[in-house]
């Protein structure tokens, strides 16, 4: 059978199930639309949290950042998961016992100040909708991989499908959708890798199989890769090359920033109690590490068969023909992937050969005159299309092709609903229910969350045409911007009994407002190309990326907060009580709408 | 419940707090990145242990921390009264 036709079958089925689940689970009450009333349990409730969680950015393009950069971009293994820590221990148990239904409820009644749950509201919309973007550029390669169209095609057919899927059911359609969703995704990633291990490594646990020894040359993996590399200009993988005070910067703005996503935090309303709140950040985290502990074995063995691929018989030999790519069918991939836009090659000195090496390194100058090579001849080869053509490059049997491709779909689609959900609610619930039009009646509210949903995904695709980066990194972007913002007034808020409204208003605004300029700075304003004054490369604050840059942002949120909270009045006693009730989990009913 | 066995519930919360937070530190920018070279004499296969922790000791790491937390704290819960019952 086409390979084609098995996608689409694969593809259509994981719908067809994730539809019926939807169909079976719809949302009735506003209550149920928004937390599913309570009733789920912490391991369900993980695995959805890990669905939710883990979107474009983990399963498409983690691998191809940590594959075609090394060690330098562990950050986003230790990022991602580590802010499940600080989300454990400082967030998750205590937002349960408060028992409200979004975060930033939570703000305006800690802060009693409506001026501070707007603030919150800015603050979600702006780091959610960068995310969404990110979201939308893993929709847009996926779907044009698998319709075999371009990839903006793929991206506006995207689009519609995520709108349907997050209008049709509220989070509880949403959550036993996303255990579905996650059995798919983790089936997807894991069973590839394990193929690759396997044919690479003899062992069968990839996590294992990356510190293990290349089957065909008997040296470590990881050795081979780095001589492989280093033969072609590139870094060395294994290596520390880039700069120690960003990726430090990096890897923590990547954590706080996971303890700061609404839609992330919003899964911890869903449990019944706050002993199950603990459990629960630890069961995501589980589900979480399944993919993570592959994801950098993945990379690794991905860039050494791609590698290989273009270098058959070693890197002293001659490199792959163009004849060859064109005819042999183990090159197939390449032709598919080439009609998307995202992958392509031109033989630039005319010898029929594609070379394929680091024609920005100086040591590579010399063999290059040497041999007639007149640049890298791998001319495109975006990072986002390697976890999709994975299998391929592997030569992997054709069912395990279709189920990548109803993985990646499912990863992008379940976050991108479960961010329109916090979207749309952060707009009807806080924004129009409680400031603006408090007597809406439910029906009322309910279109006008759907309508929010409209808006942002336009946005989104809008953007997601011409995007900030790879998915990761404005996925990132994203993370720096929730860091910065949301995360410090919630910590304040259950571990300070000092900062008062003002302070935490003060500290929102700075943290949210610096970062945004900075970030806007460097990647054009509100993201539109060609408007930046500085770049990644050669940025502002000496080796400061603007993805780096949310931790700073963060920790001028606190310094503001706790400046302005030491000038002005001190906190009334009914919030001082507020405070510490929430700290304590005796008495945690059920969570109560606040209006 | 008095005000005595809070405080003495929300210290010994903080305490455990701190120390995770102290090994989640370590793990991740210290043995991950900013101990690295410290690290480098010890060999993991074709690299070294700095390597394994940034891409998978720490996650192992941060996973029993959060188990470790979630037991030790539920334990707490019922020793000062504030469980939920």
């Amino acid at each position: 059978m086409d390979q084609f036709v098995i996608n689409l079958l694969f593809v259509g089925a994981s719908f067809a199930l994730y539809i019926g689940i939807a169909i079976w689970a719809r949302a009735g009450s506003t209550s149920e639309f928004y937390a599913a009333g309570r009733g789920v349990h912490p391991v369900t409730n993980g695995m959805a949290t890990a669905a939710d969680w883990m979107s474009a950015a983990s399963f498409i393009s983690m691998a191809g950042l940590i594959a075609f950069v090394g060690y330098d971009n562990s950050s986003f293994l230790m990022g991602w998961t580590g802010g499940y820590v600080l989300l454990a221990l400082l967030l998750a148990p205590y937002l349960r016992k408060f028992g409200k239904f979004t975060v930033s409820e939570f703000i305006g009644d800690r802060f009693y100040s409506p001026t501070a749950r707007l603030v919150a509201v800015v603050c979600l919309i702006v780091a959610s909708t960068t995310y969404v973007i990110g979201q939308m550029t893993g929709v847009g390669v996926a779907f044009g991989r698998f319709l075999e169209v371009s990839n903006t095609a793929g991206l506006l057919i995207g689009a519609c499908v995520v709108f349907a899927y997050a209008v049709f059911g509220g989070m509880k359609g949403v959550t036993y959708t996303q255990v579905a969703q996650y059995v798919v995704l983790i089936l997807a990633y894991t069973i590839p890798a394990i193929f690759i291990s396997l044919q690479l490594t003899g062992n069968p646990i990839p996590g294992l199989g990356l510190f293990g020894d290349h089957a065909a040359s008997g040296e470590p993996l990881l050795a081979k890769l780095d001589q492989i590399v280093t033969d072609l200009g590139f870094a060395e993988y294994t290596a520390h090359n880039a700069d120690t005070l960003n990726m430090v910067l990096f890897t923590l703005s990547l954590m706080i920033g996971t303890a700061g996503l609404p839609h992330v935090i919003m899964r911890f309303f869903t449990v019944p109690k706050v002993s199950d709140a603990r459990w629960s950040a630890g069961w995501s985290l589980v589900f979480i590490a399944l993919l993570y502990l592959t994801a950098p074995a993945v990379g690794a063995m991905a860039r050494l068969n791609i590698t290989e691929m273009f270098w058959p018989n070693g890197t002293e030999q001659a490199a792959v023909s163009v004849e060859t790519i064109e005819t042999d069918p183990q090159y197939d991939w390449m032709l598919t992937w080439q009609k998307t836009g995202l992958l392509d090659w031109e033989d630039k000195n005319g010898d029929g050969l594609i070379q394929y090496y680091n024609d920005q390194s100086p040591a590579m100058q010399e063999k290059a005159e040497a041999a007639g090579w007149t640049g890298n001849e791998l001319t495109k080869f975006n990072r986002d299309i390697l976890v999709l053509a994975n299998p391929e490059i592997a030569n992997l049997p054709s069912w395990v092709i279709g189920l990548v491709a109803a993985g990646g779909l499912a990863a992008a689609l379940s976050t991108a609903a479960g961010l329109l959900l916090a979207i749309s609610s952060a707009v009807s619930h806080d924004l129009i229910k409680g400031q603006l039009n408090p007597g809406i009646s439910e029906k009322g509210e309910l279109l006008s969350a759907r309508i929010a949903m409209a808006v942002a995904i336009v946005v989104a695709t809008y953007l997601g045409l011409n995007p900030p980066g790879f998915a990761a990194q404005t996925v990132a972007l994203a993370f720096g911007l929730a860091a910065a913002s949301i995360f410090p007034a919630l910590m304040m808020g259950i571990f300070s009994k000092k900062v008062n409204n003002t302070g935490a208003v003060a500290g929102m605004l700075a943290g949210l407002i610096v970062t945004l300029l900075y970030i806007f700075m460097h990647k054009g304003w509100f993201f539109i190309p060609g408007t930046n004054s500085f770049t990644d490369a050669d940025p502002l604050l000496g080796t400061v990326k603007s993805t780096s840059f949310g931790a700073i942002g963060a920790a001028i949120n606190f310094a503001v907060a706790y400046t302005v909270s030491s000038m002005t009045k001190p906190l009334p006693k009914e919030i001082v009580d507020l405070v510490e009730s929430v700290r304590i989990p005796r008495g945690a009913g059920a969570a109560q709408d606040g209006h | 419940m008095s005000d005595d066995n809070d405080n003495a519930y929300w210290s010994a919360n903080l305490r455990i707090i701190a120390w995770s937070l102290v090994i989640w530190a370590l793990v991740s920018f210290g043995f991950g990145i900013l101990l690295r070279p410290l690290l480098a004499g010890i060999p993991v296969g074709g690299t070294d242990l700095g390597f394994w922790f940034a891409q998978q000791g720490s996650i192992l790491v941060f996973l029993a921390l959060i188990f470790n937390y979630a037991w030790r704290m539920n334990k707490l819960d019922r020793e000062h009264g504030v469980d939920e019952q």
